[in-house]
């Protein structure tokens, strides 16, 4: 095994746990308890008439309070699907949840009652999504629809609840709030429909914020003023935040980790800093390099060739294999295990230490 | 929305006024001589015709003579008066004993169609797949494959002669129990089709986006069901049954014909049968009336439950 150079990443992260070695264990890279909620080899089937879609194969993270973990992938590759299913709603049938925990403060919710678990779910763990035209139901009130949730879960009055979410609202920096409470969610615009379905996800304080693919939908401006929003929420109420996109981009400044995953695996898992500086997965190497950059104008955009595999059918041995750069004869047949770098990083492949080291890029 | 309704009112006087002209001019226009169709098998003496044709202007003919006879119709229609049936009772007359009938008729019809046909079509929307659904999708299919003019004697024989369970037939000034057999004969269609529409309405709605997102809230299950998703499901069944409601005043021909109630399907059926042209036109414009109400009435009532509809 070479030695590797040290990262560059010295500034230790919450919740990592520093490996001076590399280690070719198949290990999790955190310690037994005391996460907020951590998901261990979860694995989900979705069962539909053409066959079995395997769309989580052992995703393995966690989060620590006031952290922010991003998820990061391209389509199918079930990162929402893992979010929804900590949020204990995913849609059964088709998903059959196979085995696996779910942790949140040492609780396994996949153990739990339905009942349990709506608990959970909004004053614990809250959710917004993507497109919050569709996300928010068209037939009422936003600042009903924001009230709803106070008076159901809170036990708040009508009154009570109508201020409170006129609080949420200015929280989110909607203005004109007391206004607004009356109108439907398409008198909205995009970037502002997204903030009701922020407040009404903040409404019970949940101590973790699932947002999946919130700037998704948005102009590349509102975006950011979504993710600075989102930022700083997240910091000023002590929240932990777990944050799926396939946009690199929206990562960067706002995340303290990240998870990469393909084909309903995590294949790499690193500080935000190491993972872009040095990809230990040519996976990830891929999706850096598929980024567009203003100074290299001129050239033609590199990009990973293939498609993401068919989750009826994925790959034997390593699921990348077809697409990747690095392919060996080992690849074909062997499942990579996740190989345990320094700090806290993991990845997915035969070839960890390579391609983390590999300069060409 | 006060525009939208006074443009749609505006609109219904130029509809109002073309179904009219054209019922009329079909009525009337057709016949060969209307004063011996009106005399029937009876010779007309010369004095008979004179009068008749100086009573229904036929002096005047051609084009000009039907718009003259036809606006004059029309003057005595805005005035209250619908004119003298060829049988020689006012029309009026006729149109005010047997609009209650018909009403009443109407009446039953939807409310065994939303109680029933609703109520079953959002079961089966919850329960998808299930037996349920399954045996309520081959009953409506087979109410919607067996027309009226079957399904109406068959359900007479079988439950008002053979078994005995209902008035066989309606006859004059019927009560509720006397219409009650007919009601659900003429309400059984709508009844299928508003289950259908109100199944796989839910069926969608529960998949939604807004569905997850109040799941994701913590609301209890028959929230979720019995608010969200029945507020949005329910915007395409009330569009149906507005249009149906319109549809059950007038479309009883069958029904009305097959139990001998005297509504208002009832005496147009005899009145066509009759050439009796005043009281089809007479009957025929006050549906249309009917018809017109029900759809503005619809259409607002969309706007109020989904508002993302407004009408400018």
């Amino acid at each position: 095994m070479r030695r590797n150079r040290p990262t560059r990443g010295s500034e230790r992260k919450a919740g990592t746990v520093s490996q001076s070695a590399v280690q070719p264990t198949p290990a999790s890279p955190t310690p037994e308890g005391g996460h907020l909620l951590e998901v261990r080899d979860l694995h989900v089937e979705f069962r539909t008439g053409e066959g079995v879609a395997k769309v989580i194969n052992g995703v393995s993270y966690h989060l620590d309070a006031g952290e922010t973990l991003a998820v990061l992938g391209e389509s199918g590759s079930g990162k929402s699907v893992t979010a929804q299913a900590i949020m204990g709603i995913l849609d059964t049938p088709p998903a059959v949840i196979r085995s696996g925990q779910i942790r949140y403060q040492g609780r396994d919710l996949l153990t739990q009652s339905e009942e349990q678990r709506r608990q959970v779910r909004g004053t614990e763990i809250a959710m917004i999504f993507q497109d919050a035209l569709s996300a928010l139901n068209p037939t009422f009130p936003v600042g009903w629809q924001i009230g709803e949730t106070l008076r159901q879960r809170a036990g708040m009055s009508r009154g009570d609840a109508r201020r409170r979410a006129i609080e949420l609202m200015e929280l989110v920096k909607i203005p004109d709030a007391a206004n607004r409470l009356g109108d439907y969610p398409h008198q909205f615009s995009g970037g502002m429909r997204q903030r009701v379905m922020i407040a009404m996800a903040l409404a019970l304080n949940p101590k973790v914020l699932i947002a999946d693919e919130p700037t998704t939908a948005l102009d590349v401006t509102v975006q950011a003023q979504i993710m600075d929003l989102l930022s700083d929420l997240r910091r000023d109420l002590g929240m932990a935040m777990i944050l799926i996109t396939h946009d690199l981009g929206v990562v960067a400044g706002v995340a303290d980790r990240i998870a990469v995953m393909y084909a309903g695996r995590i294949v790499e898992h690193a500080d935000v800093r190491s993972l872009y500086k040095t990809p230990a997965h040519p996976y990830t190497k891929g999706l850096l390099e598929s980024i567009p950059r203003l100074d290299f104008h001129g050239q033609q955009l590199s990009t990973i060739r293939g498609l993401p595999p068919n989750l009826m059918r994925i790959p034997a041995g390593c699921p990348f294999h077809p697409r990747c750069p690095y392919v060996q004869q080992v690849c074909l047949d062997v499942v990579p295990h996740d190989l345990v770098l320094g700090d806290g990083r993991t990845s997915a492949c035969h070839f960890a230490q390579e391609v983390r080291d590999d300069r060409a890029r | 929305m006060v525009r939208f309704i006074l443009r749609r009112l505006l609109q219904m006087v130029l509809a109002f006024f073309g179904t009219t002209l054209i019922v009329y001019a079909l009525m009337f226009a057709g016949q060969g001589d209307p004063i011996q169709a009106l005399a029937g098998e009876r010779p007309v003496t010369d004095a008979q015709r004179a009068y008749l044709t100086e009573k229904f202007h036929l002096d005047r003919t051609g084009i000009d003579g039907f718009f003259y006879r036809y606006f004059d119709y029309i003057r005595n229609l805005l005035q209250g008066d619908l004119g003298e049936s060829l049988t020689g009772r006012q029309i009026g007359d006729i149109l005010a004993a047997a609009w209650p009938v018909t009403i009443k008729l109407a009446l039953i019809a939807m409310t065994v169609t939303v109680l029933v046909g609703v109520t079953a079509g959002v079961l089966a929307g919850i329960r998808r797949a299930s037996i349920f659904d399954n045996s309520t999708l081959l009953l409506t299919l087979v109410v919607l494959a067996v027309p009226t003019i079957v399904l109406a004697p068959i359900a007479q024989y079988l439950l008002g002669v053979r078994w005995q369970l209902f008035p066989p037939t309606a006859g004059a000034d019927p009560d509720f129990y006397a219409l009650l057999l007919p009601g659900i004969v003429l309400g059984s269609l709508s009844l299928a089709t508003a289950l259908r529409l109100t199944r796989t309405s839910v069926a969608e709605n529960l998949r939604a986006d807004y569905v997850r997102t109040a799941r994701s809230k913590g609301l209890v299950k028959r929230r979720i069901v019995s608010i969200h998703v029945l507020r949005n499901s329910l915007i395409p069944v009330v569009t149906f049954l507005g249009v149906e409601l319109g549809n059950l005043m007038g479309g009883a021909i069958i029904t009305e014909g097959v139990f001998n109630i005297p509504g208002v399907g009832f005496n147009l059926f005899r009145a066509i049968r009759t050439e009796d042209g005043p009281l089809v036109v007479g009957i025929v414009s006050v549906l249309v009336v009917v018809y017109l109400v029900a759809n503005l009435v619809v259409d607002v009532l969309y706007a109020v439950l989904d508002p993302r509809i407004r009408y400018e």
